[in-house]
Formats: C-alpha cells, sequence, structure tokens
C-alpha cells in the first residue's frame, strides 16, 4: 500500500509541476523549435519573462479549440497562412491593440480586425537545374505543361505551402480550372509526391526530375549546411509569374489565443517579435523576407534578386482552403 | 475457486476495466455524431485507396515476415549450425528498432540520390532516372519489406517456441518412419505451429495496420495516416472517428482470426523437452547456408541501420548531446517505468478475480480491457482526449461553482493523459504476459490454500505473487519497451512542453535529418535491447 501511495504522490506531484508552470508564457508553435528559440532566449533576457514552446506540424488549432477556455496556450505562431485563418475562422484567436504591433507590421501583412499579425514572408519558387535547365522565366501555370511530363518534383500536394499556392490558383483560376492544372501538374510529376522541400532540390541535382517547386529559404538553408551545399548550387531559383501577377506569397505569423492566460506579457512578446532586433534575426536565421519595412532580408536573400509578387489580399488564400484540400484529394494528387 | 471471495474485487475489476474502455465507447459516440460533408467526400474520393491500402500492406507485411521468420525459426529450434546459439536472441533484436528509423535509413540508401543508386550511375554511365531500372523505395512495396524486416521477429518468435515445444516423441517417430528433415518440415511441425504462426500473423497485422510514421515518411496513405489528416487537416474530428470506426472493424477482424487459431492451439500442446541429441545436425554446407541466411537477415533487420545510426550518432554527437536530450531520455524512461508498473498492476488485478471469481462474467473485465491494444495511436488518442477532455471541464466547473480557481486542465493537459492512453494501449500485452504466468500455477495449489483457510488478499500476496514473478517481469519489459517506441499517441497527447525521445526523434526524421536525432534514436533502441535480451533468457529457461 505504503508503494501505492508514494507512486501516486509522485504522479500527482510532476501533473502539478507541468500544470501549474506560473509565470511563463507558453507559446503553441507551428514553427520548428530551433528556428524560434535563439530569438525567445533574447526575449527572454530582456523581460525576464520564461517562454515555453510546445512545437507541433499538425493540430495546434485543434487543441486549442478542445482546450477551450482552459487552454494555456498564450501565443500561437504559424509557418503559413491558411493556419493563421484556421485560428481566426474557429474563433480561437482576440484582437490585440497595440500601436507598436501596427506601426511595425505594415496593414497589408496584418489582419483588419488586428486578430493575426504576419512575421515573415516567403515566395513559393520554381526551381530549376543549372545543368539542364538553367534560369527560366515561368508561370505556377506552365508547370501543368506536358512539355514537362516526368521532369517537375514536389512535396506533398497536403503541406501546407502547397495547399495555399493551390488556394491561390482557385482565386485567380476558379476551381474547374485548377482542378484540370493540377490533373497537369501530376501527369508531369517524376515521382509520387514525398519529402520535404530540400528533398525536391537534393532530387534535381541528382537528375531525378529538372524543376521543383519549393520556399526560396530552404536554399539559404542548405547553403549553410556543408553537406547539402553541393544541392543548393546545382539549380537556380526562379521567381514564378513575374510577367503577370507575380509569385505567391505566403506568411508566417502570429496570434494572441482567445484565452491567453497571461495576455500582457503575450502581447510584449508580439511587439518584440516584430521588432528590428527579431526581425533582422529572423531572416538572417531562416533566410524568409522580414515584414519590417526597414530591415533588409539578409546578404544571401537580397543576392537572389527582387521580385514582384501576387497582390492578392492574403484573406483570400483561406476562403479556398477547404476547396484545395478537397480538390488535391478528388485528383488523387498524393497517391 | 474461492467460497469467501469478496464483492469487492469483482466491482473493482469491473471499474478499472470500464476505465480502460472509456477512449473506444468515446470513438463509437463520436463516429455517430454529424460531420460537414467530409465523410462522404472521402469515400468518394480516397477513402477506397486508402482502406485498399491497408489491407494490402497489412496482407503483404504478414506473408513477408512469415515467410523469413520461419526458416530462421525451423533452423534455430530444430538444427544445430555454426552461430545457432547467438541466433536465438540476436534474431530479436530488431524489435527493438522503431520501424520509421529502419524506414529512414533504407531510403536514405536505396532513393534515386542515394549511394547506391549514385554508384550504379557512376559505374553504368547512366545519366537519368529513364536509363535504367531501380525499384522505388517509397512505395507500398518499400513499406511492406522495411515492416516485415522489422515486424518478423514476432513470428519468429512464436514459431521458434512452437517448434521447440513439438513433443520430441512424436519427432523420434517421424524420424523412425523414415521421415528426412523435410519432410518432417512440412508435414509435422508446420501445420502443428500454425496456430503460433497466426498469433504471430495478428500481432504483425495490427502492428502494421497501427504505424503511422513508416508510412507517412513513405508516402503511401493509410487508415491511420487518413485518421490524422481528416483529424487536422480537414478538423473534423466526427469524420476522423468514423474512420476510427472502419480501422477497429478490421482489427477486431484480426483478433477474431487470432482467437480463432488459438482456440484449437490447446489440443496440441503436449510438453515434452527437446533434447540437444534431437536437433538435425547439418552438413558442413548446409550449416553454413543456415548461418548466412540467419545472419543476413540480422544484417538487414538491426545491424546495417544500428551501425549507419551509431554513424550518424557519432559524426553529430557535439550537436546532438544536449540539455534537451537528457531532458527527453528522462521524460522517456519515466513514462515507461510508470507506464508498465500500473499496466502490470492491472493485469494482476484482472488475472485474479478471472481467476477466483467464482462468477463466469468475471472473466469480461479482462477481455474489456484487452481490446485497448487494438487501438492505433492516432486512434487511441481521439478516445482518450474526448472523455478525459469533458472530465476536466467538469472538475473545472465545480471549482467555478464555489467560486474557486479551477486546476486547469489537469487530466487531458498533464502526463496523466500519457499515462492514461500508454496504458490503455499496452495493458493487453501485461495481461497476456500475466495470463501465460497464471496457467503454470497449478489450481490445486489454491484449493491447498483455501482449505488452509487464506483469504484472498494473503493468496495474491503469499502464494500468486511469488509464483507470477517471472511474468509480470517479462509484462514489464515488454510494456517499458513498447512505451519507449511508440509514437503515434505521444505526438498527439503529449502535454505542453514535453517530449520524449520517440517524438523528439521523429520531427527529425519528418524533417529529414535523421543525423541530429540519432543519438536519441540509439538510446531508444539500446533501452529496447537489455530487456529484449533478459526475456529472451527467461523464455530460454522455460522451454
Amino acid at each position: 500500500m505504503k508503494f501505492v501511495k508514494s507512486l501516486a504522490v509522485l504522479g500527482l506531484a510532476c501533473v502539478t509541476t507541468l500544470v501549474n508552470a506560473a509565470d511563463t508564457l507558453t507559446v503553441y508553435s507551428y514553427r520548428q523549435a530551433f528556428l524560434i528559440e535563439p530569438i525567445l532566449a533574447d526575449f527572454t533576457k530582456e523581460t525576464g519573462v520564461k517562454v515555453n514552446v510546445v512545437f507541433s506540424k499538425n493540430g495546434i488549432a485543434e487543441r486549442v479549440a478542445r482546450e477551450g477556455r482552459l487552454s494555456p496556450a498564450d501565443l500561437i505562431l504559424t509557418s503559413d497562412f491558411s493556419r493563421l485563418m484556421e485560428l481566426v475562422d474557429k474563433e480561437l484567436v482576440q484582437p490585440v491593440n497595440s500601436k507598436t504591433l501596427n506601426d511595425n507590421i505594415p496593414q497589408a501583412l496584418r489582419s483588419p480586425q488586428n486578430d493575426w499579425y504576419a512575421l515573415t514572408k516567403r515566395v513559393r519558387n520554381v526551381y530549376s537545374s543549372k545543368e539542364r535547365v538553367g534560369p527560366i522565366a515561368i508561370d505556377y501555370e506552365d508547370l501543368a505543361d506536358p512539355k514537362f511530363k516526368g521532369k517537375i518534383c514536389t512535396r506533398s500536394g497536403k503541406h501546407p505551402y502547397n495547399i495555399s499556392l493551390v488556394a491561390s490558383m482557385i482565386a485567380h483560376h476558379g476551381e474547374q480550372e485548377t482542378k484540370v492544372w493540377l490533373e497537369g501538374v501530376k501527369a508531369n510529376l517524376a515521382r509520387k509526391p514525398q519529402g520535404n522541400d530540400r528533398a525536391q532540390v537534393k532530387a534535381v541535382k541528382e537528375g531525378l526530375c529538372d524543376l521543383a517547386i519549393g520556399n526560396s529559404y530552404y536554399l539559404g538553408k542548405m547553403l549553410q549546411d556543408p553537406n547539402q551545399v553541393s544541392w543548393a548550387e546545382a539549380v537556380s531559383i526562379n521567381f514564378p509569374n513575374q510577367e503577370n501577377r507575380g509569385s505567391h506569397i505566403n506568411v508566417s505569423g502570429m496570434a494572441l489565443a482567445k484565452h491567453a492566460p497571461h495576455k500582457q506579457n503575450a502581447i510584449k512578446l508580439m511587439e518584440y517579435l516584430s521588432s528590428d532586433a527579431a526581425q533582422k534575426s529572423y531572416a538572417e536565421v531562416n533566410m524568409e523576407y522580414p515584414v519590417k519595412l526597414n530591415v533588409a532580408p539578409s546578404k544571401l536573400v537580397s543576392s537572389w534578386g527582387e521580385f514582384k509578387s501576387d497582390e492578392l489580399p492574403i484573406f483570400k488564400l483561406a476562403e479556398y482552403h477547404k476547396a484545395a484540400v478537397k480538390l488535391l484529394d478528388e485528383v488523387q494528387f498524393d497517391l | 475457486m474461492i467460497l469467501g471471495f469478496a464483492k469487492r474485487w469483482s466491482l473493482a475489476s469491473y471499474v478499472v476495466a470500464a476505465i480502460l474502455t472509456l477512449p473506444l465507447v468515446a470513438i463509437v459516440i463520436q463516429a455517430t455524431a454529424l460531420d460537414e460533408s467530409i465523410f462522404p467526400h472521402l469515400l468518394n474520393t480516397v477513402l477506397p485507396t486508402y482502406i485498399l491500402n491497408t489491407l494490402l500492406l497489412m496482407l503483404s507485411v504478414c506473408i513477408g515476415a512469415t515467410v523469413i521468420a520461419i526458416p530462421a525459426a525451423w533452423l534455430v529450434a530444430r538444427c544445430d549450425f555454426p552461430g545457432r546459439q547467438i541466433f536465438q536472441w540476436a534474431l530479436l533484436l530488431p524489435l527493438a528498432m522503431p520501424a520509421y528509423i529502419v524506414a529512414y535509413v533504407y531510403t536514405d540508401l536505396l532513393d534515386y540520390a542515394g549511394p547506391i543508386q549514385r554508384g550504379l550511375r557512376h559505374l553504368f554511365n547512366w545519366q537519368s532516372p529513364q536509363d535504367y531500372f531501380f525499384p522505388d523505395i517509397r512505395t507500398l512495396a518499400g513499406a511492406s519489406v522495411i515492416l516485415a524486416l522489422v515486424l518478423f521477429p514476432y513470428i519468429y518468435l512464436l514459431a521458434r517456441t512452437a517448434f521447440l515445444e513439438q513433443s520430441s516423441s512424436l519427432q523420434h517417430a517421424a524420424r523412425v518412419m523414415g521421415c528426412g528433415p523435410w519432410r518432417s518440415f512440412w508435414r509435422l511441425s508446420l501445420p502443428m505451429a500454425r496456430p503460433a504462426l497466426a498469433v504471430g500473423g495478428a500481432l504483425v497485422a495490427m502492428e502494421t495496420a497501427a504505424d503511422f510514421a513508416t508510412v507517412s515518411y513513405f508516402a503511401v496513405p493509410t487508415l491511420t495516416t487518413a485518421v490524422y489528416d481528416t483529424w487536422l487537416e480537414y478538423g473534423s474530428l466526427s469524420a476522423a472517428a468514423k474512420l476510427s470506426a472502419i480501422m477497429l472493424f478490421v482489427v477486431f477482424g484480426i483478433i477474431g482470426i487470432e482467437r480463432f487459431a488459438r482456440r484449437k492451439q490447446k489440443l496440441f500442446q503436449k510438453h515434452t523437452e527437446l533434447n540437444d541429441g534431437d536437433r538435425y545436425p547439418l552438413s558442413k554446407m548446409q550449416g553454413y547456408l543456415a548461418l548466412t541466411y540467419c545472419f543476413g537477415l540480422l544484417l538487414l533487420a538491426f545491424l546495417l541501420p544500428f551501425i549507419i545510426l551509431v554513424g550518424y550518432g557519432w559524426q553529430y554527437f557535439e550537436v546532438s548531446w544536449n540539455r534537451d536530450f537528457l531532458n527527453y531520455a528522462v521524460n522517456s524512461l519515466y513514462i515507461a517505468v510508470l507506464v508498465s508498473v500500473i499496466t502490470v498492476c492491472i493485469a494482476v488485478l484482472l488475472m485474479f478475480v478471472r481467476r477466483c471469481s467464482p462468477h463466469k462474467v468475471d472473466k469480461l473485465p479482462s477481455r474489456f480491457a484487452s481490446t485497448g491494444y487494438a487501438l492505433p495511436g492516432t486512434v487511441l488518442a481521439i478516445g482518450v482526449l474526448v472523455p478525459l477532455t469533458y472530465l476536466d471541464f467538469a472538475i473545472n466547473d465545480i471549482y467555478a461553482y464555489f467560486n474557486a480557481i479551477g486546476p486547469g486542465l489537469i487530466l487531458s493537459g498533464s502526463v496523466f493523459v500519457l499515462l492514461f492512453g500508454f496504458s490503455v494501449r499496452f495493458v493487453a500485452i501485461a495481461i497476456g504476459s500475466v495470463e501465460s504466468s497464471y496457467k503454470r500455477i497449478s489450481p490445486t495449489l489454491d484449493m491447498a490454500a483455501i482449505t488452509m483457510g487464506i483469504k484472498p488478499k494473503i493468496l495474491l500476496w503469499r502464494v500468486h505473487l511469488p509464483l507470477l514473478r517471472k511474468g509480470i517481469f517479462a509484462g514489464l519489459l515488454l510494456v517499458f519497451i513498447e512505451s519507449m517506441k511508440e509514437l503515434p499517441a505521444a505526438l498527439l497527447l503529449r502535454p505542453v512542453g514535453f517530449e520524449n525521445l520517440a517524438t523528439y526523434v521523429y520531427q527529425f526524421v519528418s524533417d529529414e535529418q535523421l543525423e541530429h536525432g540519432a543519438l536519441a534514436a540509439i538510446v531508444i533502441v539500446l533501452v529496447g535491447l537489455v530487456p529484449l535480451i533478459y526475456l529472451n533468457r527467461s523464455l530460454e529457461h522455460r522451454s
């Protein structure tokens, strides 16, 4: 009996320490922990507020919804836009009234209701093999052109980055045309969708395909890794649709949780993430485009050149998110 | 049967079983809820492929695992060849290796960009994938091969035991009548081992159905990945629950088959010792072939992936050896230890009631409690979260009623949810282990104890527990390994700020950077090895 009792006490102790971690902010993050941890560490140094990050690839919105008013989440970081809108749609966030935030983040990159803010921009690029193709002017629409049969690599269609791209196609062309386009892209694939954006560039290097769809910052990441430099060097980065509407832009962002237990501190962190220092750090560490106007992209990112980006209001993407997922299922893109 | 058996024992077992079946009930209830046309949409588009994939995968993994396990089991059990002693236990090692790690290693090796294909291209001066044929690893077939490699030990273990336990007098009789090794294998041993093979096959099928990481890494969508997708991409819990219900249907089908097979098994079991002299001596050539076969199997299923892991771990040691890593290791251990203790305590209680209760219905709790093993981690997570969240809100409402601040998500948002989830999933293993141990305690012992006027509690403490020691220990170890490896449930249930080695490794695997998580992966494997070796020892002594 004694054994059982001590076991129970031990269990309870662990539970309570985990539940009642006082004065710490809890951040739910779709962004990988190691990307944001350095920035959060700086924030803690500056303010003394400890930040607890829960990283998850999927299901944060589901989780926050289920936890309801008991949720420990203060701030939610997402790596793409549709996730932000999902939070808004499910009414899991609350507006923030902060002049600092509104000053730092351009109007087009935050919600009119102040219930979400973009933190960085990234571009969905088309990588091409330096050796076999070279830099080319290309539109997303071209990816369905039969001349690229067996030449395209991409990650799963169900990945948020691709879903957003499909959503933007729906926004511009309507569902029917997008479906035809998707079927065309599928027919052009060199292999079944798999791996991440990095793996696609590697496949181009190895000659499995000539074109790959991928976000720009992966190129930067690979150039930083001695084992992967050769992959990155084998491709040219092309910004699609430069002759017309511009390249598809996605954003990473943040939103204040509806039931944030530490609201004041959470807003402090949001303001910090929009500051020059944090924006610069984001840009340098993760090779993304900062949203704050006076902060320049990193040298490497700048070297990829200027480009025109799609002016489609970002909330439009969210409207078509579910339609995009359904289309991907209908054409059995991943199968 | 004990005359003075107190009702509270059976009551306790019913309560425990009811708690353990909560997740199952929750899924069934959720599945009946309306969903926003997601399910019909799935049914019209991808679901048939998912179901077909799941069935094909289970079938091919079962066949593959059986085909590679039987020769190994037969050779080790009935033949004599160099290295036999080592392979006896070494062939169990793949069990300690999470399948998704093996999958990662082989994709890396066999991919178009991997060293093997690169080498071939270099050698034959091939330029593009059109120039030659090489099987694609990221396919259903690839996933089947990998899963068969990792899961075959289940069948190997059971088949080996079955071959060992087959009465030697029968073998002698066969030999006297002129049956050579081949004929005695085909006509005698294999048919007699069939029930054991069915049990092993069912285990393999269930593990395959539950696998999440390997298939998602190989881009082979199955029902498990569909549940995950539907829940988290479409955001529809009820559609996910419907899929889960289909999945349960499949799995209970398998259990049914397995039960049926096991019912027959009793007829066959007659123990007589197998002497070393009863083993077929192999010729030198045959011996080397046997050695090559067993070693090849071990190499592919364990050594090669492990060596590559160790290589990565060594190369990236400085990056990987950090505080996080140690923290997660402690978390993993802590969960695994607690879960194994909890499940074994439950198992002992349930089996004790089952053995001693004069009522036949009291056999039910242990049956019901075991259903949890049928729930793949993804499905289980849904089943666990629904009732716990509900309870959490109720608890906080009570606090609020008294104007006090509630404890928050004390159940669904803490380690409790992991402990509960894992216990539900693994209690069946503990029950099985304790059950088989109980079978070996003669009922006459109980009768003797009762004649001496012993109370049930004393009977359990003083008579049963000491005799159950081995079964309890085996149960602890098996649950321990499984808890260290379990990924999908941990991925979905882990509370705020809680990572363990499995989720940590998976984070890197899903980002295609296993190198950085290699050290953690090695720890999972090593921790799993110790129990395996012990377990094998105790089995050896038994047979």
